[in-house]
């Protein structure tokens, strides 16, 4: 009869162990969609901002149409990638041309000094800084997340329901983590 | 991280245990002595109701601390709740930082205080705020900003937050009963002296010996509780800058904005005092000379000028065990970071983005500073299409205003 309630009472613990730890494990895979959700968001509100960029621009710049061209034409094509591998080279020339435009705008003094221009700026500025912020996190989270799938025990956990690694962002290497960024100063 | 945050969770714990200890001990003290002059057998029945009397002013502070501990600290440093419109750059930074450390974006305020400080507050990462003073606000570039806000997420990341309310209230309630105790002992024995002195009998000896210990214990009991409490937050202080050197991938812009903050030489936070001070980035309590050579045990803050050396020396990478490396060379003791903060990831030093050493000139500083007063005392700033900045005085009654430059209406409706 004791052993029988010591038995049952061992199995309880175990199986509210094993519960706590399949929650957990969801809970962080959670947070590494989450993660990705949150590169999406920023990228989407870059596209947003150019419109107004431009708006903002053309004034000052009549003699610059094919930088400005050159960004709305950028977006469209980022806007309308398809695959992530498509999509992360869109992303890359919209950022180019970004910055091709910022060292124009240098040649415009009454633009830098316009307050709506200003105000853009510094969300495009932060916007670019969302972005790798957000891809920072994402890369955090799926370290987190794959160190919780690879160590015991919860790695007995995660074999049994199929918790499969997350893929980073880009290498881990100092040198290779470099995101292009746009400089305003 | 989760594994730091377990054990900053399990050493708040363990603290606010001991303080309790300390608080519930010194109430059987004082209420010993109370009941002392009756028969000798009440004397612990006295020490039980001291007990009670404590444990209810500090659960009544406790429950007050957790449901508007945070409203409490920000009315009291005067702080306002801004919007994006507000100051842009600000409200964009912390929303990076939150970004960054995978956290919901807290309430941002601003101080209307030319002292350069900053807190974060709050119970939980989703009710936390963050607020700074406008004086360092003007003061510093993006990466400067950023590298503070970061700071402040990693207080809010490692739930140094709560830890610092609950320990704050609970520093708060020995520090009130004692002062109440030593000045009731203080006043009745003036008078009593003249009502017992005949009347001494057998037990007097043991009376005397309480009230000794009691006043003893009144003393050293705060003192004591403080000690407890500046031990950690130095060392949360520490993990603080470890992780917005993580966060921000940028060790120097923190050291840059710490290294404006110790240049200051404005007057000192006007809302600040001994039990809020270790929950400001830097100590806003400004010493003399002479109480700057006091031993490190009494600061609620390490020295900033070793902050700043640590950062600086930062060079391999961000990571908290470069950090800790760091912090071993510079001040050859052992790192003060827990060993759950040691991971083995690699993280790289990214570049800045603003040109380092490049800072506003004073004058523009001063022009910023005047400009988020003016927003934090009620002012409306609005921008008018043609690029020029209106400021409206709160008692401004019409509800257009003319640019003055060209000459369109503009309404007041987008107030903030």
């Amino acid at each position: 009869m004791v052993s029988l309630i010591v038995t049952l009472v061992v199995v309880v613990l175990i199986v509210l162990f094993l519960i706590a730890m399949y929650n957990s494990l969801v809970q962080l895979r959670n947070q590494v969609k989450n993660a990705w959700a949150q590169i999406d968001v920023q990228l989407k509100r870059r596209h947003d901002l150019i419109p107004n960029l431009v708006e903002t621009a053309k004034g000052y710049m009549q003699h610059e149409r094919g930088t400005l061209e050159a960004i709305t034409e950028a977006r469209s094509r980022a806007m309308g990638a398809g695959s992530v591998a498509d999509a992360s080279k869109t992303e890359g020339a919209l950022t180019e041309a970004l910055s091709k435009f910022m060292l124009v705008v240098e040649n415009y003094p009454d633009l830098k000094a316009n307050q709506n221009f200003l105000q853009v700026q510094e969300e495009l500025t932060s916007t670019e800084n969302k972005i790798s912020f957000s891809r920072q996190n994402y890369n955090d989270q799926v370290l987190f997340f794959n160190n919780k799938i690879q160590m015991f025990p919860s790695n007995v956990v995660a074999g049994m329901f199929n918790f499969k690694q997350g893929e980073f962002f880009e290498i881990e290497a100092p040198a290779e983590r470099e995101v292009p960024k746009v400089n305003f100063s | 991280m989760w594994e730091l945050i377990r054990a900053n969770k399990r050493h708040s714990i363990v603290l606010i245990l001991l303080m309790a200890v300390v608080l519930l001990g010194l109430g059987y003290l004082i209420g010993s002595v109370f009941t002392a002059n009756m028969k000798n057998g009440c004397a612990m029945y006295g020490g039980l109701w001291g007990i009670a009397i404590a444990g209810t002013i500090w659960f009544f502070l406790t429950v007050l601390s957790f449901s508007s501990g945070d409203q409490i600290l920000l009315a009291a440093s005067k702080a306002k709740r801004v919007n994006h419109d507000v100051h842009p750059q600000l409200f964009n930074v912390v929303q990076e930082m939150a970004l960054a450390s995978g956290l919901p974006m807290p309430k941002v305020y601003i101080i209307a205080d030319p002292a350069p400080n900053a807190f974060a507050t709050g119970r939980s990462p989703k009710t936390a705020s963050v607020a700074i003073t406008a004086g360092l606000l003007s003061k510093l570039n993006r990466d400067e900003l950023q590298g503070v806000i970061a700071h402040e997420m990693s207080h809010i990341l490692h739930r140094d937050i709560l830890f610092v309310t609950v320990a704050g209230i609970m520093l708060g309630s020995i520090v009130l009963m004692s002062q109440v105790f030593l000045r009731g002992m203080f006043y009745s024995s003036l008078g009593s002296r003249r009502r017992y002195s005949g009347s001494s009998k057998g037990g007097g000896q043991a009376q005397i010996l309480i009230m000794i210990i009691a006043i003893v214990a009144a003393i050293l009991a705060p003192i004591f509780a403080q000690l407890l409490y500046f031990a950690l937050s130095r060392k949360r202080e520490y993990l603080a800058d470890a992780g917005a050197a993580r966060l921000t991938r940028y060790p120097a812009g923190l050291a840059a904005a710490l290294e404006k903050i110790s240049n200051d030489h404005s007057a000192q936070l006007a809302c600040a005092n001994k039990v809020t001070a270790p929950m400001y980035i830097a100590n806003p309590l400004k010493k003399n000379k002479k109480a700057a050579k006091l031993s490190d045990l009494t600061s609620t803050h390490p020295p900033i000028s070793e902050r700043i050396k640590i950062l600086r020396t930062m060079a391999g990478g961000a990571s908290m065990k470069d950090y800790s490396k760091s912090f071993s060379q510079v001040t050859k003791n052992d790192s003060p970071l827990p060993a759950a903060a040691i991971t083995d990831e690699i993280i790289g030093i990214r570049k800045p983005f603003d040109q380092p050493g490049k800072s506003s000139k004073q004058q523009k500083q001063m022009h910023q500073l005047g400009d988020l007063m003016r927003i934090v005392n009620g002012f409306v700033f609005l921008t008018c299409s043609c690029g020029l900045k209106l400021k409206v005085p709160p008692n401004y009654k019409g509800k257009t205003v003319t640019c003055p430059k060209c000459k369109k209406q503009l309404s007041l409706k987008k107030s903030i």
